[in-house]
């Protein structure tokens, strides 16, 4: 169980870190439409899962001061700063890609425990959860794919 | 015949149920030409709306001087409408026609000839080339030209340059209709036909004032809601349209949503049909996949939920749903309103799944009709001159990349395809950043009709791209251009297109182009032999010359797939009225309805599109897309209301939305050359509801000022046609035809105020959400 609670609390930290970053690359690409729009809506789902973990995250206590420490090394650091450029653009999502990836195993991991518990309610928002996850990656996926030519191979020097 | 700029549908023919349209034929000769002063007719069909009706074109001593409609043509039994009879052959003679090229010259365009003009070209993309390869090509075309001329500059485009970045102003105007036909039904294709106007007993206008975009369709529907048993008509509009009108007269509902959540909308007349059981359960079971969690998706939007969102009362919501789901035959028809608003996708697709539900498409009077903004615009979908591959082709599908470079014998790599093909808007943004350098458009004037006008002109004129405009007239784009090529127009050259109902007409040559000016089929051709482009063997690509070779070219490279031309032959097309694809074996004299029998081409490996994500534009993956086995069942998929992307604000209160008037096409091109049109409708205005006009203290006919973060225009007031908190301008007005005035500084033109930003999947721009505020400048 304590084990469970301090995977709690990595989702709900690193949901609230991938919506930062989400936010952040938004705000940094700004004069990139569509990824200035789709960062922030997906912000916002990252921001729902949190809210649907919220009742049964305080079931569980999510509690950091437990002393289990190991999971928090997987804690993944936001985007702080973005970079300029198509190149740059590129590596953003990439780190976008790999926050959210931490977020969908974390979410793995829990719904696994879940069901192990026969928490109807936690298996719902893992469940939840993860296909929201899938979307953020989705998306990550197919702006990638489309921006990788041009930036790789016309892209002017910054 | 009446002024049919004021009499704009003509008169009623009223007529029941199941029973056929009459026929009208309208004719419209210039001033001082009578019909026996005609010395041929030449059969063709109307470019100047989706609608493309049959007409005649009348010409005598070599000048076009008028038009009749065709008396059995499927589309218009005859009829013309204001925009077809008084502007379809005027600007063909006008005294501004581009005549030479033009290049520029120590900052001015000067004429030249074709080799200069034509060199100069050849002679930038040959260095880009080898400096940098084809990703430095961009190529915006048109919704304008014939099928012949998209597939060729497809061809060009593809395999002779092999760059992805191809698309029309057609992601203006019918992307959307694409892309939702393309998540429901698995690839693109109109499933009804305009013959459902006399079998349905209701109609769905969603975001689509046939009134004034496609007058003679509109004629057709009030042909039937004037007869016996007319159908009930339900309009989603912010506006107070003439199919509002009618809406309310036939005892149907106006339904006027904040401009913005048309999806909040659809969603809670889906949710009705789920709570009332109207869905035809078996057909449902059979033939569709996602039902469950589409109705979890609509599960929140109540109809006082869809209230509060929208702006509207509940009880319509309640009395729009009961209509769609109690009727025996819905006819939708859906336009820009939709497409270029919020969430463009995810709604067209909602009324895709409304009809899925009821296991209503492919019936008479049962159909669905994604429209399209403009005629020939359909044409590009199918040829790949936009971004699409030729055929209804997925560029996600090896095998389908196969397909097109056994025909085209060249290296599958050639044909970019490892991203999707790249969007208009992301053309321009590729321009802005310096990585397209050239760009070359063709028919079209994105100066004036792309949103965020004067971010665009700034693109043109810049010196990081070279910028080459082919074109009938020096229009606003033209101006900003390194080299002007002067094109033929309809009625000047031969070529086929289809219009929004699947309805493939052959329009004839029916003069010659003035001056030098060349086809557009000519203009590309001549760049690709300059190039050298061969295929593998060696021979010249594309291989064609003529307008009929590169039909016959088309044919091959339509067949098997489902907008199968196989039967079809500029032959067959000659003076025939009107045949709907796909023409082939199965079907040698066309079909009316798609998907009769409750197969969607949705397998796997004839898909067009995996589909997407409607929320965020996310692609499936092939895997996911096999796992689902939809094997030819249709797709109802749903997404959740998110708001648009500028609330209005204490700054900019108030909404912006921009559209059509019944006198214009596009930025008025041809239209503002019928001395009618433009009398009847000289200037742009702006449409503000009474409540927000008389707080700010403005009357009918003032002068204001509306300004958005982006731009403003100074214009007339004109009061109570819209709802409260929106207003609505229509984008038609450039500075053209202003003396004197540089593009930009006419004050008018709508699309200095809206936004860069477009619909996740569809990528089709919003032109309807934009924050805004008026101010007065003064009584008139
Ligand atoms: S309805 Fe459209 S296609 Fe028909 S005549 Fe009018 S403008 Fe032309």
């Amino acid at each position: 169980m304590l084990h469970l609670a301090t995977y709690v609390g990595l989702a709900d930290h690193s949901e609230a870190t991938l919506a930062d970053s989400f936010r952040a690359v938004a705000e940094g690409h700004a004069a990139v439409a569509d990824v200035y729009h789709t960062c922030r809506t997906l912000a916002g789902l990252s921001d729902t899962h949190r809210e649907l973990l919220a009742p049964v995250a305080e079931r569980y206590g999510e509690d950091e001061s437990d002393g289990v420490d190991e999971p928090e090394r997987l804690h993944a650091s936001g985007l702080a700063e973005v970079r300029s450029g198509e190149i740059g653009l590129l590596r953003d999502l990439q780190d976008l890609h790999v926050l959210a990836d931490l977020v969908r195993t974390t979410w793995l991991v829990i719904a696994q425990g879940a069901q192990g518990l026969r928490d109807h309610e936690l298996l719902d928002v893992a469940r939840r959860a993860a296909a929201g996850t899938q979307r953020q990656t989705s998306w990550l996926d197919t702006r990638i794919r489309a921006a990788a030519p041009q930036a790789l191979i016309v892209a002017p020097p910054r | 015949m009446a002024d049919r700029t004021t009499d704009v549908w003509g008169e009623r023919s009223p007529h029941g149920r199941g029973t056929p349209w009459s026929t009208r034929v309208d004719l419209h000769l210039h001033d001082g030409v009578g019909e026996a002063d005609v010395d041929r007719w030449v059969p063709s069909a109307c470019v100047l709306c989706s609608n493309g009706c049959g007409c005649d074109i009348a010409v005598k001593d070599g000048r076009m001087v008028g038009v009749r409609g065709r008396a059995d043509d499927v589309v218009n039994r005859g009829r013309l409408g204001p925009k077809g009879l008084y502007a379809s052959t005027p600007w063909a003679s006008d005294r501004q026609r581009l005549t030479r090229p033009l290049v520029r010259e120590g900052g001015r365009l000067v004429a030249t000839d074709w080799d200069t003009a034509l060199g100069r070209v050849v002679a930038e993309s040959q260095r880009l080339l080898a400096e940098n390869g084809p990703l430095t090509h961009g190529f915006y075309t048109s919704g304008q030209l014939f099928l012949e001329e998209y597939y060729t500059l497809g061809v060009i485009g593809k395999a002779g340059l092999g760059t992805p970045h191809m698309d029309g102003n057609t992601r203006l105007c019918t992307a959307t209709a694409a892309a939702a036909l393309k998540e429901s039904f698995g690839a693109d294709g109109q499933p009804g036909s305009y013959d459902d106007v006399e079998h349905c007993d209701a109609l769905f206008s969603w975001g689509h004032n046939t009134a004034e975009t496609q007058t003679v369709l509109w004629s057709r529907i009030l042909d039937r809601t004037h007869g016996a048993a007319p159908p009930v008509l339900v309009c989603v509009d912010p506006r107070r349209t003439a199919v509002a009108a009618e809406a309310e007269r036939t005892g149907g509902v106006h339904l006027a949503p904040q401009v913005g959540t048309n999806l909040a909308l659809v969603n809670g007349i889906t949710r009705e049909l789920l709570e009332h059981g109207w869905i035809d359960e078996d057909w449902v079971a059979a033939h569709t996949l996602g039902l469950d969690d589409l109705r979890e998706v609509v599960a929140p939007y109540t109809p006082e939920a869809v209230a509060r969102t929208c702006g509207v009362a509940a009880a319509d919501v309640e009395r729009a749903a009961e209509i769609f789901g109690r009727s025996e035959r819905v006819l939708s028809t859906v336009l820009q309103g939709f497409y270029q608003s919020h969430q463009a996708t995810a709604s067209a697709v909602g009324v895709n799944n409304l009809h899925l539900l009821r296991g209503m498409v492919g019936r008479p009077g049962g159909g669905i009709l994604q429209m399209n903004g403009q005629p020939t615009a359909q044409n590009n979908r199918e040829c790949g001159a936009d971004g699409d591959l030729p055929g209804f082709r997925n560029w996600d599908n090896p095998a389908h990349v196969q397909q097109l470079a056994d025909l085209w014998d060249v290296d599958p790599l050639t044909i970019p395809h490892w991203a999707p093909p790249t969007n208009a808007m992301q053309i321009f943004s590729y321009a802005e950043q310096g990585s397209i350098e050239l760009l070359w458009i063709s028919a079209t004037n994105p100066a004036v009709s792309m949103p965020e006008s004067a971010r665009i002109r700034r693109i043109l004129a810049s010196d990081r791209c070279f910028v080459v405009v082919q074109d009938l007239f020096l229009t606003e784009t033209a101006e900003l251009a390194d080299v002007v090529l002067p094109a033929a127009g309809w009625g000047e050259k031969t070529g086929a297109f289809t219009n929004a109902d699947r309805t493939v007409h052959l329009s004839q040559q029916a003069v010659d182009p003035p001056g030098e000016a060349r086809s557009d089929l000519d203009i590309f051709l001549t760049y690709a032999r300059m190039m050298g482009f061969t295929d593998r063997s060696g021979r010249p690509l594309p291989s064609w010359s003529t307008p009929e070779e590169a039909f016959d070219a088309w044919r091959d490279a339509s067949a098997r797939r489902p907008v199968d031309y196989t039967r079809l032959t500029h032959e067959r097309l000659r003076g025939a009225d009107g045949l709907r694809w796909p023409v082939n074996a199965a079907a040698p004299d066309g079909t009316v309805r798609l998907y009769g029998d409750g197969v969607f081409p949705t397998a796997t490996d004839v898909c067009e599109t995996y589909g997407h994500d409607l929320l965020t534009g996310g692609a499936v993956t092939e895997q996911e897309h096999r796992a689902l086995a939809p094997a030819g069942r249709a797709f109802l998929k749903g997404a959740a209301f998110t708001p648009p992307h500028e609330e209005p604000s204490a700054e900019y209160p108030l909404l912006f939305t921009t559209g059509r008037t019944v006198h214009h096409f596009h930025t008025r091109t041809k239209t503002a050359r019928s001395r009618r049109l433009q009398d009847a409708a000289p200037d742009a205005w702006v449409e503000l509801s009474a409540t927000d006009a008389e707080g700010l203290g403005i009357a009918e006919g003032d002068l204001v000022r509306v300004e958005s973060p982006r731009g403003a225009i100074e214009v007339r007031a004109r009061i109570g046609s819209v709802r409260e908190g929106a207003v609505f301008a229509p984008f038609h007005y450039g500075t053209w035809d202003l003396d004197g005035v540089a593009p930009g500084e006419g004050h008018r033109q709508a699309n200095e105020l809206t936004m860069t930003v477009w619909d996740p999947v569809s990528k089709q721009p919003c032109f309807k959400t934009a924050a805004c505020r008026v101010v007065p400048l003064g009584r008139s």
